[in-house]
């Protein structure tokens, strides 16, 4: 019954695992950029953005004939709207991280006034959210979900901390206060990455159970 | 409020339970749409809420069927019950007269044969039916000249002239093309404000454009019913969900 609607299906889940690797592939690349200071680098994950958004078009389209031709009820109509709107949070997060490469094409001139460490830790965790968000679309596992929407809170703490750090450096030197403020906004732009992910696990939920939890 | 309410109904053609333990409440001014398989016992049901399978040999009845409270089997004249519940068919069958005298001809057997106001009711039943501009200068014309969807509204106005409670509509547009569809639904949207709609529809979307609430059927029982959204987005059984879908079987 309806093997041709639930190859269909396989392809969204194959399509949106594409596009996650390939905003995850952004993400490490602006940080290793960043920490490289490495413009050209940088410029070749501004210039990867346009393949991100058009991936989101494809998925889109893909959605949107899906609609047409088959007219999805119960949870096929709820895992087709729920894909449509996980691809607007995954495209700002491809934002993001051509944000975060323009930042460090701005700081790639001067030495960084701290490690940054706790980044890169920001950016793993808000790697691994993104990731295990999409398995959890993939897998239909609410449980997975759950997790990702928990561990947000890790996000937002490195957040505090490293913005903490940096009021702390301004006070000692105000002459630091420009690259201080790059670099929370970087830090900002990861923070954000960890909230679109929780949107997407959000609506992985709604996928599964026609509800929101929040 | 319950319009009507099927409680405890059971429905055997000889041996062939066809309803099993039916309990169903119908709520008022709303439209519910019965779905399921062919076969599943909608139509059978349906039938029951206005005793068309009185005449059927072999049907037996057990159980209740209330409107406003009264027991249809028990405490109503047949012919008074379809008065109140009135039916239109898959195929639209008009009789072989006059538009006009279509829709006078309930009226006439309930005793009304005064001119101005059997042509007061013709006039407000074709209205109601969304057909009047398109009949009005030609009541006198038979009705078999008119398109299948033309033809399905008259049957429509027909049953209107009669000022039903409840009208029953056994998959009335499925023989339709999409605008005498369309029409047909958005006529139902209206006359829900006036009667209660019961329909037996094939076509999924049509339930899920046109109806409040939904019933899913599979022999001969009720799996689940509830609002039509509901129904349509997040059922709670597996079989109404693989049925909806396109999965069943």
């Amino acid at each position: 019954m309806r093997n041709r609607f639930d190859r269909q299906l396989v392809q969204l889940n194959d399509e949106l695992i594409e596009m996650g690797s390939m905003i995850e592939k952004a993400i490490q690349e602006a940080i290793t950029a960043l920490i490289r200071q490495d413009t050209e680098a940088a410029k070749r994950i501004i210039e990867y953005d346009e393949d991100v958004d058009q991936q989101e078009k494809v998925i889109e389209n893909l959605c949107l004939k899906l609609l047409l031709q088959q007219q999805p009820v119960a949870r096929d109509l709820r895992v087709i709207s729920s894909a449509l709107k996980m691809i607007t949070d995954m495209e700002r997060i491809g934002d993001h991280a051509s944000d975060i490469s323009e930042m460090a094409i701005l700081m790639a001139d001067k030495p960084y006034i701290k490690k940054l460490e706790h980044i890169q830790e920001m950016a793993k965790e808000a790697s691994v959210m993104l990731v295990n968000s999409i398995e959890a679309f993939v897998n239909k596992d609410i449980k997975q979900a759950h997790e990702v929407i928990a561990n947000d809170d890790v996000v937002d703490n490195l957040f505090e901390t490293i913005k903490n750090e940096l009021i702390a450096m301004i006070h000692k030197d105000p002459q630091v206060g420009d690259q201080a403020m790059d670099l929370l906004m970087v830090a900002k732009y990861l923070e954000r990455i960890g909230d679109h992910a929780c949107n997407i696990a959000d609506w992985v939920t709604f996928s599964i159970t026609g509800t929101h939890d929040k | 409020m319950d319009k009507m309410k099927v409680e405890e109904l059971n429905l055997h053609y000889g041996s062939f339970h066809a309803l099993k333990n039916i309990n169903l409440p119908i709520p008022e001014h709303k439209i519910t749409a019965f779905i399921g398989p062919s076969g599943c016992g909608k139509s059978t049901l349906l039938k029951s809420l206005n005793r068309m399978n009185d005449l059927v040999e072999g049907c037996k009845i057990d159980g209740k069927v209330t409107l406003d409270g009264t027991d249809i089997y028990k405490n109503m004249d047949v012919n008074a019950l379809r008065k109140r519940v009135g039916m239109v068919f898959q195929k639209p069958n008009p009789f072989p007269m006059s538009i006009y005298d279509n829709i006078a001809y309930g009226p006439r057997t309930h005793g009304i044969h005064n001119k101005a106001q059997l042509d007061e009711i013709v006039e407000r039943s074709l209205r109601d039916a969304a057909i009047w501009d398109e009949v009005k200068d030609r009541l006198q014309k038979n009705a078999m000249g008119l398109s299948g969807g033309q033809q399905q509204r008259i049957c429509i106005a027909r049953a209107l002239a009669v000022d039903p409670e409840v009208l029953l509509m056994d998959e009335a547009t499925s023989a339709l093309d999409p605008i005498s569809t369309s029409k047909i639904e958005d006529l139902s949207m209206e006359l829900k404000d006036k009667l209660t709609i019961v329909m037996v529809t094939h076509n999924m979307q049509q339930a899920v454009r046109v109806s409040d609430q939904t019933v899913f059927f599979l022999l001969g029982e009720i799996i689940e019913y509830g609002d039509t959204q509901q129904i349509f987005s997040m059922p709670k059984e597996k079989k109404t969900e693989d049925y909806i879908t396109g999965r069943f079987g």
